[in-house]
């Protein structure tokens, strides 16, 4: 018994006395990084998150003025709603091809998951500027319907809330598609098999095996497109209408306008919103997994 | 491997709406190409006729070549920085042990999932103070923040797979801590590192929502000068700018899938533990 405390004693004290090199290493290496964003990204943020409550001086009127004035309701409303759609839209729309590309040979999937990436790496700019030039009044849609002769004046398609939708859901997708890709291609095939032998209906194989055990793909992906949508500014503002103002773009309006603090409290808002959403669903997802195989 | 060839697992259904899914994806890309060579001075389907003048206005007006110059330059000055401070942060990140950990890799990666407009207003109204609207560097300072996540994240995905006992044999050879990490530890996550800078380079380069608070009127990149031409004159030369880009991502992301496939051979012929602890990362998905 004191052989052993007389050795470990003067251990425990050269542990404290001496850290680990290596812990120091490690702090060495990290520190660099974690100083440059503290700086040039924290600090920011937080000092414009604090200028909506302190300017002039201490108040809550930036706050209150959101929800007294019917027309910034309606934006907050209008800025749930559109990330609301095209998160369904995307997850409807994302599935069979996750599935597909999930269970077609490597050889072909390898291909088609490219059809995925490279949209996926084309600037946003430009992709929206794709659909500008595909939904304007002489653009490519409204030609085909007029040579069809399903319509005779040409539609309005661009500057309209459909046009958001289109462009956000087209943008957005990968992010549905690439989770949701990674999770049923790691399920085994032998349970599929094995419902059908059971005597499972195509319907029934998808909604008792396949989507319970897709459920965390289908979460990650919906969570990564809901709270991109929320604080999407460059779609909504070159494709949507007047009417179709989203909280990103109307913070851009009010920096412009010079009602600073006004625009920090929207931006504290939409935050919170992005936090929180990411808090309650991000419950048993790890971060790193979720953001492991998509991006930004 | 659960993926079988299992023709019949794939119904005629699900092929046909993914096959219209896979058209709504890149039909809307391939669709500016063919514009851009129109003769037209609008966006009019079919174009008029065939001509170059587009290309030759992008390559003659020194607005726009003098923005891509700037955009080049921020973007590999943003790469290199980014690089710089993110590979050390993954390394650390993934041999260290401490609490909090996961916490500092949420604040290291969140500048990829926060909304962007918050971080340029925060930064605008930084720089607003400092004087630094409408400076270069200003532009490389913030467009650092928003790259050093992917450096970090595919650095820390390369060294999951990494076998740390290799490092330790090379050290107990002789080799220094300096001398183990350039000769073992690097050429292992060197794929990592390219990787992550290009992605840190494609996200400054093509990074608008700071660049439209911070460049002012002095230091106007290439995504911003072609929000102003979409905004105000819209003529086809922005399609031939877009079409420049398109190609240029092609080419980038076939670079990156041969680096991600080369990284792949690497890993599997090294490490010995990784069949037991890693899964493989997905066929053609970026490792971030």
């Amino acid at each position: 018994m004191s052989r052993y405390r007389e050795t470990m004693v003067p251990a425990a004290i050269i542990r404290e006395m001496r850290p680990p090199p290596r812990q120091f290493m490690h702090l060495a290496l990290l520190l660099p990084l974690l100083l440059y964003l503290a700086a040039f990204y924290a600090y920011p943020v937080l000092a414009m998150m604090f200028r909506s409550v302190s300017e002039p001086d201490w108040t809550i009127e930036n706050f209150a003025k959101i929800f007294e004035n019917a027309v910034y309701l309606q934006v907050l409303w209008l800025t749930f709603r559109v990330a609301l759609v095209v998160t369904l839209i995307a997850l409807v729309l994302g599935f069979p091809v996750a599935y597909l590309l999930a269970r077609i040979e490597p050889s072909k999937s390898n291909l088609l998951i490219a059809l995925v990436l490279l949209p996926f790496w084309t600037s946003i700019l430009v992709r929206t500027y794709a659909w500008m030039v595909l939904l304007g009044r002489q653009g490519l849609i409204n030609q085909f319907l007029q040579w069809l002769g399903v319509i005779q004046e040409p539609l309005r398609l661009l500057n309209t809330t459909f046009a958001v939708y289109v462009a956000m859901v087209h943008i957005l997708l990968p992010f549905m598609i690439l989770p949701l890709y990674s999770v049923i291609r790691g399920i085994d095939g032998n349970l599929f098999r094995a419902a059908e032998g059971l005597g499972a209906t195509p319907f029934g194989v998808f909604r008792q095996v396949l989507l319970p055990l897709a459920l965390p793909g289908v979460w990650a992906g919906s969570l990564l497109v809901f709270i991109l949508s929320l604080g999407f500014f460059i779609t909504p503002a070159l494709v949507g209408g007047p009417r179709d103002l989203m909280i990103a773009v109307l913070v851009e309006q009010q920096v412009d306008m010079f009602h600073w603090p006004f625009a920090s409290a929207l931006a504290v808002l939409l935050l919170v919103a992005a936090l929180s959403v990411f808090a309650g669903f991000a419950k048993g997802l790890g971060i790193e997994q979720i953001f492991a195989r998509a991006r930004r | 491997m659960t993926i079988r060839s299992h023709r019949g697992g794939v119904g005629l259904i699900v092929r046909v709406l993914a096959g219209l899914v896979f058209l709504y994806l890149i039909f809307p890309i391939l669709v500016v190409a063919p514009l851009s060579f129109s003769s037209g001075t609008y966006l009019s389907f079919p174009p008029p006729g065939f001509s170059l003048r587009w290309y030759e206005n992008f390559f003659g007006r020194p607005d726009w070549i003098e923005a891509t110059w700037l955009s080049l330059w921020v973007g590999c000055a943003a790469m290199a920085l980014a690089t710089a401070l993110g590979v050390p942060a993954a390394i650390a990140l993934v041999r260290a042990r401490f609490r909090g950990k996961s916490l500092v890799m949420g604040f290291i990666i969140s500048p990829m999932i926060a909304p962007v407009i918050i971080v340029a207003i925060g930064i605008y109204f930084f720089y607003a103070r400092l004087g630094l609207v409408g400076n270069p560097f200003g532009l490389v300072v913030a467009h650092t923040c928003l790259a050093v996540p992917f450096v970090v994240i595919n650095v820390a995905a390369t060294l999951q797979g990494f076998d740390e006992r290799i490092e330790q044999a090379a050290m107990n050879l002789g080799a220094t801590p300096w001398g183990t990490f350039w000769q073992v530890t690097f050429p292992i996550i060197r794929p990592g590192i390219f990787s992550g800078a290009l992605f840190a380079f494609i996200s400054s380069f093509d990074e608008l929502v700071v660049a439209l608070f911070v460049s002012g009127s002095t230091a106007v990149t290439l995504p911003r000068k072609m929000w102003d031409s979409i905004r105000f004159e819209i003529d086809p030369t922005i399609a031939a700018v877009s079409t420049i880009l398109i190609v240029l991502t092609g080419a980038l992301f076939l670079t990156a899938e041969l680096l991600r496939r080369r990284s792949e051979r690497l890993r599997s012929s090294i490490s010995i533990t990784e069949a037991a602890t890693n899964e493989p990362l997905p066929e053609g998905a970026p490792v971030i």
